[in-house]
């Protein structure tokens, strides 16, 4: 039993890494679009989207505040 | 076209678009599908996304940025700059980006064309009647319907 609980933990944490490494939540991206047509997609786990992707939130909630 | 004739036309014409506001650089609201002082602060968030951007863009070397589009599990954010005015606009999850982004610069572009207010008409006797538009004409075109429509 207790060690079914090790296993069970174990796997939980390797999911939790695999998850991060991968990203975080599916799909949540932020994309740069230059006046050249050149564009940048940065993914989640990205040093300048962990920057960006919290302020895009601020958007969302400034926009349904109150609804 | 003024601006808030603009963004109603957007807000009619994509359904994907929760939400938008036309705003300056410096964080003059010009028009906001929402109440003012809820189209405020959606503006004064989007003109921190963008400048954020801004420094991000400047490190890659390319040429200017000029959209911002962010994918949330919660919804999307699309800030589209041109000259000295963004729009901003937020949608449901999984949008169809390239919709929302040509919509969105379509209205930048219709608000830019918003003229300073014309000096008084002349009389209807000293216009030409050939340069006289057709009293039907409108000049405009029939909204553009979304895929879903």
């Amino acid at each position: 039993m207790r060690k079914a609980l090790v296993w069970t933990l174990l796997a939980g944490a390797a999911g939790a890494v695999v998850w991060r490494r991968a990203g975080g939540p599916p799909g949540e991206q932020v994309q740069l679009l230059f006046d050249d047509g050149s564009s940048v997609a940065l993914g989640a786990d990205h040093e300048e989207a962990e920057r960006l992707l919290p302020l895009a939130r601020d958007v969302v909630a400034a926009a349904r505040s109150g609804t | 076209m003024d601006a808030a004739a603009a963004l109603k036309d957007l807000t009619e014409v994509s359904r994907q678009i929760e939400g938008a506001v036309l705003a300056r650089l410096d964080g003059t609201l010009l028009a906001s599908s929402f109440d003012d002082e809820r189209g405020s602060r959606v503006a004064g968030a989007a003109l921190e996304l963008l400048r954020a951007a801004d420094a991000s863009a400047a490190s890659t070397g390319r040429a200017a940025l000029g959209e911002v589009v962010v994918r949330l599990d919660q919804g999307g954010v699309f800030v589209v700059r041109s000259g000295e005015r963004l729009v901003a606009a937020v949608t449901g999850a999984e949008p169809t980006v390239g919709l929302v982004l040509y919509d969105l610069k379509t209205c930048l572009r219709l608000a830019e064309e918003e003229k300073p207010a014309r000096p008084a008409r002349k009389s209807a006797a000293r216009r030409s009647p050939a340069k006289r538009p057709p009293a039907t004409s409108t000049g405009r075109k029939k909204p553009r319907k979304g895929p879903d429509a």
